[in-house]
């Protein structure tokens, strides 16, 4: 590297002598921050969604990285097409990257038997075996044909309290499923 | 808003910018209270009072937009003889039955008819007329069991366009009123009358022909004791100004969660089926025609239920549902009261409710009377929780604050507890229907990992493991079971059942299984099949209209090519009333849709939610029923009678008009009427759910502050989907609790100190935010104080702190069921609580102190 270079590298150099006297821009740009890219530029594919918290439903560009494990999100931005939120999201829609790939999040089924002093570990499928024989087992043991004199067909031996987070379908599906069961005690956010 | 919703905030910004005033009512000064033009502070639970003084205002100077309100109102219309208001029975109207405390609503019918609601608890009435008795559960609130006998449904109701009859709704309201004077206003909600005076003086300049004014609640407004009342006094000031369906006014409910609209239209609620049709009570010997006929209306599109009705159950029971079966009705359960969350509780504790499922839900932090949820998961079977992390509902067993404080003990807990990870809205496809009703799709980013699983892929093999399982059953009671509709196509390496083929079955499909475009072909016969009827043509021509993602800048400025919004894809309900009687908009700058003579068409910026070749001039034969019923000048379509309801003559539990009422828990005796709180408000008496005495009875100054909860921009309701998250948890590290720097010197608060705070239910503990954005108020000559407490925290996660929940009660509005957290009262003292028994051992000396016991606060 010659003198000339040296020097011509710092910023305040180019400062005084270029067209950025205040250094808030080209001046005090290093090689480092010269060649960084955006996160999103090396997205192999970006996938329209919506913001999972309000119900402002502000639109979100997820960007999805193709790895050697397999496909990532690597960031979640504000989507500036919406005519909702023209591609703002606050701090919760912002954060929504930590929430969907941050480390606090739980991916294996855990088991607490009654009386148990803390969690085991159970397969999935068991325990989704498990639940539908709970299911069956509660629905028949506290099954009404009447009550009170009058055709009820219900169970009242299970409940469900769900989020508002949920999409559509899974509701339908929670509906029509319990429905179908007799289970009428089937609730959520909005009553509370 | 700036705080809960701030990027819809950003409109409200732009109209000011436009010159928009924005007024903020608030108990604090938050962000929004900053950016606004005004900000009036109010004392919690008054609001009634508050609006209730600008009806006043609006009706007493004349300042109504008497063009709208005549025509499109049902101001004009006569309200039987035998009706009494609260002006008579000192805060009670006609009908209340102190014994089963709910009242029959016999007697707000209109003269010469009965109608039916379009909404609420609506076979109210009509049972009655059936000869069927009376339904089980007066507790229920349902007035069909005690319902006065029936006129016609065929009568035209009696109207006066002059407004003069003494017993039209117009002449109601304004005695109605009459009280609700601006000294009234200041003596109950701590609003200084010149204050008053420029809100009511702002929003009437607002109103009319050229200009319109917009309500925005966030649903705390729900969250009282008479909160759907709150609501219905926005809806008469509103329409009284002229402002529902029309740009730039309505009545904007902000809710919190991305899908609550959605939960709600395909409801998972316990008293309505998808589309606000509601689940059948228990009748003897109730055929789907008695079901139709004690629900439907017979004007209006709620006399189309019967399409409705019928091809949800072909969406459900496919084959299986035939006209000779009655469409597989008697395979719905029944129900026989009210049977929500906050009952479910109850029945948890007695031992009636043995399994529980959560799902994306946290009620040991969110709900009210966070001790209450967990002493009825203590006394289940099973539970399963399904959720991004261990929340608070999923680990109280094992470190939950009873188990703390040695009241439970785990080994004691018999409770079999599933917890199963749920997948991100990256990891599955799905719809979300937003606050102002529009349904957008996303679409899965990348695979959920590990036992990660959307509730989608939860439900659907649940549901096959359990058809599985019943297969070879021949009991009766299994029907519904192995004849429902689940053959949903799965696809990737985790079997994850096809959205989209779910929301096709939601819009529905004709006899060729062909998509349906519209609600108006759905058919009575079993010929269609429809899964919710008011989202039927989010997937017309096969399209998923949910996805539509035309950039805004590419459309108009009602963008109704982003998403799709129900019904059939109009933006703004009841849009016909943006143009006057003839068609014509009220005013250029505030035109939307109109009718154009020439083509004789309906047609504007807006789809127009009217009928498009209805004629302004239309007037309907005699004896026309359902949608044919409705006249040219009918805007509000879903209504019996097409008119905005003033006085609502059904479907209502506890009043046809708003009356102020206090909390159930106040330091105030109720200034307007002798009747202290609403007298059908539902209350649980129990040794963990006890209320505060009522003012004036020894013992009601222990309880001296109001106190309300609320939310903050970087939490999301009980923390599940933030607490967890670092950089929200840094940015809210933990629990507060809000006071003026009048009321920490009263009780020796210090800022960045610790508090107790107390209540008959528990004792919390919180960090001393000492802010003059808490006003103390000058209620009735009185100072009084307020104190704010967020409600996100929890035990679990990286940002903790005590549960505001642990303080508020269960007491119910008994229209909608929703608790009362937004208005309690509270002692607060400096310090942290105390730790194990002697927690339980403060509050018992509070209540011994109030004088509190098992009826205390629960009178009529």
């Amino acid at each position: 590297m010659g003198a000339r270079t040296f020097i011509s590298g710092w910023p305040v150099y180019r400062q005084l002598t270029g067209d950025d006297p205040l250094g808030r821009g080209a001046a005090v740009k290093s090689e480092h921050s010269a060649t960084l890219q955006p996160r999103v530029r090396t997205a192999s594919k970006v996938v329209k969604s919506v913001c999972p918290y309000c119900a402002v439903g502000c639109g979100q560009n997820v960007y999805v990285e193709d790895g050697p494990d397999g496909e990532r999100v690597t960031q979640i931005e504000g989507d500036p097409d919406s005519p909702v939120s023209r591609g703002r999201l606050c701090p919760k829609g912002a954060a929504s990257l930590q929430l969907t790939t941050g480390s606090s999040r739980e991916y294996k089924v855990r088991y607490r038997r009654p009386h148990g002093k803390d969690w085991e570990d159970l397969e999935l499928d068991t325990a989704m075996d498990m639940i539908a024989d709970r299911v069956i087992e509660t629905r028949r043991a506290y099954w009404q044909d009447e009550a009170e004199g009058r055709y009820v067909n219900r169970t009242m031996g299970f409940a469900s309290l769900g989020g508002a987070t949920l999409d559509n379908e899974e509701n339908y599906l929670i509906k029509k499923l319990f429905t179908a069961l007799g289970a009428i005690q089937i609730e959520n956010q909005a009553r509370v | 808003m700036a705080e809960c919703h701030p990027v819809g905030f950003q409109w409200v910004l732009e109209a000011k910018a436009r010159g928009a005033t924005v007024i903020h009512v608030d108990p604090r000064f938050t962000r929004t209270s900053a950016l606004a033009d005004l900000h009036v502070p109010i004392r919690a639970g008054t609001d009634i009072a508050f609006l209730g003084g600008l009806i006043n205002h609006v009706l007493s100077t004349g300042s109504y937009f008497a063009d709208y309100v005549i025509a499109y109102t049902n101001a004009a219309t006569i309200i039987g003889e035998g009706f009494s208001d609260t002006e008579d029975g000192d805060g009670v109207f006609s009908g209340l039955d102190p014994e089963s405390r709910s009242y029959d609503a016999g007697t707000w019918q209109y003269e010469g008819t009965e109608v039916a609601a379009a909404s609420g608890h609506r076979d109210q009435q009509q049972y009655k007329r059936l000869g069927k008795g009376s339904s089980p559960g007066s507790k229920s609130g349902r007035g069909e069991s005690h319902g006065s006998g029936g006129a016609s449904l065929q009568g035209e109701p009696e109207r006066d366009e002059t407004l003069r009859h003494p017993r039209c709704v117009f002449q109601i309201l304004r005695r109605h009123y009459a009280r609700y004077t601006p000294e009234m206003v200041e003596r109950v909600c701590g609003i200084p009358q010149h204050l008053f005076h420029q809100v009511a003086d702002a929003l009437v300049s607002s109103s009319g022909r050229d200009r319109t004014s917009a309500f925005v609640y966030a649903v705390g407004w729900t969250q009282h004791t008479v909160g759907v009342q709150y609501i219905r006094s926005a809806a008469i000031l509103q329409s009284l100004l002229g402002n529902i369906g029309r740009p730039g006014g309505g009545i904007m409910a902000l809710r919190g969660h991305a899908s609550i609209q959605g939960s709600t239209d395909i409801p998972t609620l316990y008293n309505l089926l998808p589309g606000y049709i509601p689940m059948p009570h228990a009748h003897e010997h109730e055929t789907l025609d008695d079901f139709i006929a004690a629900d439907s209306a017979a004007k209006g599109y709620w006399g189309d239920m019967r399409a409705y009705m019928v091809s949800l159950m072909k969406a459900w029971w496919g084959a299986a549902a035939t006209a000779e079966n009655d469409y597989c009705f008697d395979y719905l359960p029944r129900l026989t009261g009210s049977h929500s969350t906050y009952e479910t509780v109850m029945a948890q504790q007695a031992g009636e409710c043995k399994g529980y499922f959560l799902m994306g839900e946290n009620p040991a932090v969110g709900s009210a009377n966070a001790k209450m949820q967990r002493l009825g998961m203590a006394n289940l079977d099973w539970l399963v929780v399904r959720d991004f992390s261990l929340i608070e509902s999923a680990t109280w067993w094992k470190d939950g604050p009873e188990v703390e404080s040695k009241q439970m003990r785990t080994k004691d807990i018999g409770t079999e507890v599933f917890f199963l990870p749920a997948a991100a809205h990256t990891e599955k496809d799905g719809s979300f229907t937003n606050t102002q009703r529009m349904l957008q799709f996303h679409h899965q980013a990348v695979e959920p990992q590990g036992d990660a699983r959307s509730d989608l892929w939860f439900m659907y093999h649940l549901g096959r493991l359990v058809r599985e399982r019943l297969a070879a059953s021949t009991d009766p009671r299994d029907r519904p079971i192995l004849d429902l509709t689940w053959d949903y196509p799965t696809k990737g390496p985790i079997a994850e059942p096809d959205a989209e083929a779910v929301l096709a079955e939601i819009n529905g499909w004709d006899a060729h299984g062909q998509p349906l475009a519209s609600y108006e072909q759905l058919n009575e016969d079993g010929s269609t099949a429809c899964g919710c009827w008011i989202y039927c043509g989010v997937y017309a021509d096969g399209v998923n209209q949910a996805a539509r993602r035309k950039p805004a800048g590419e459309q108009n400025w009602v963008a109704n090519e982003w998403g799709w919004a129900w019904p059939a894809n109009r933006r703004l309900l009841y849009n016909r009333a943006s143009a006057d009687p003839d068609g014509k908009p009220w005013s250029e700058r505030k035109a939307l849709v109109w009718w154009d003579e020439e083509k004789a068409l309906w047609t504007g910026h807006d789809i127009p939610d009217f009928t498009a070749s209805k004629s302004p001039h239309y007037r309907p034969p005699k004896g026309a029923t359902r949608g044919e019923a409705l006249s040219g000048v009918d805007p509000f379509v879903m209504q019996a009678d097409g008119k905005a309801w003033l006085f609502v003559p059904s479907g209502l539990t506890d009043g046809p008009l708003p009356a102020h009422y206090e909390p159930q828990d106040s330091p105030f005796r109720n200034l307007l009427y002798a009747q202290q709180r609403n007298p059908v408000r539902q209350v649980f008496p129990h040794p963990a759910n006890r209320y505060h005495p009522t003012p004036g009875e020894r013992g009601a100054d222990v309880f001296p502050y109001v106190l309300s909860t609320y939310r903050l921009t970087e939490h999301h309701t009980a923390g599940g989907m933030t607490r967890w998250v670092p950089y929200l948890a840094e940015l809210q590290p933990e629990m507060f609790c809000e006071v003026s720097p009048e009321l920490a010197a009263e009780r020796g608060l210090e800022h960045g100190g610790w508090v107790t705070v107390v209540t008959a239910r528990n004792a919390i503990e919180a960090r001393v935010m000492v802010t003059e954005r808490m006003k103390p108020l000058v209620v009735d000559g009185r100072v009084t104080h307020q104190v704010g407490l967020p409600y996100h925290w929890g035990r679990n996660g990286y940002s903790r702190g005590d549960a505001a929940n642990e303080l508020s009660s269960m007491a119910l509005d008994p229209n909608i069921h929703i608790q009362e957290v937004k208005a309690l009262t509270c002692d607060v003292r400096p310090g942290r609580r105390p730790r194990g028994k002697a927690r339980d051992r403060l509050v018992r000396r509070y209540q011994r102190r109030a004088r509190i016991g098992t009826s205390t606060g629960t009178e009529m």
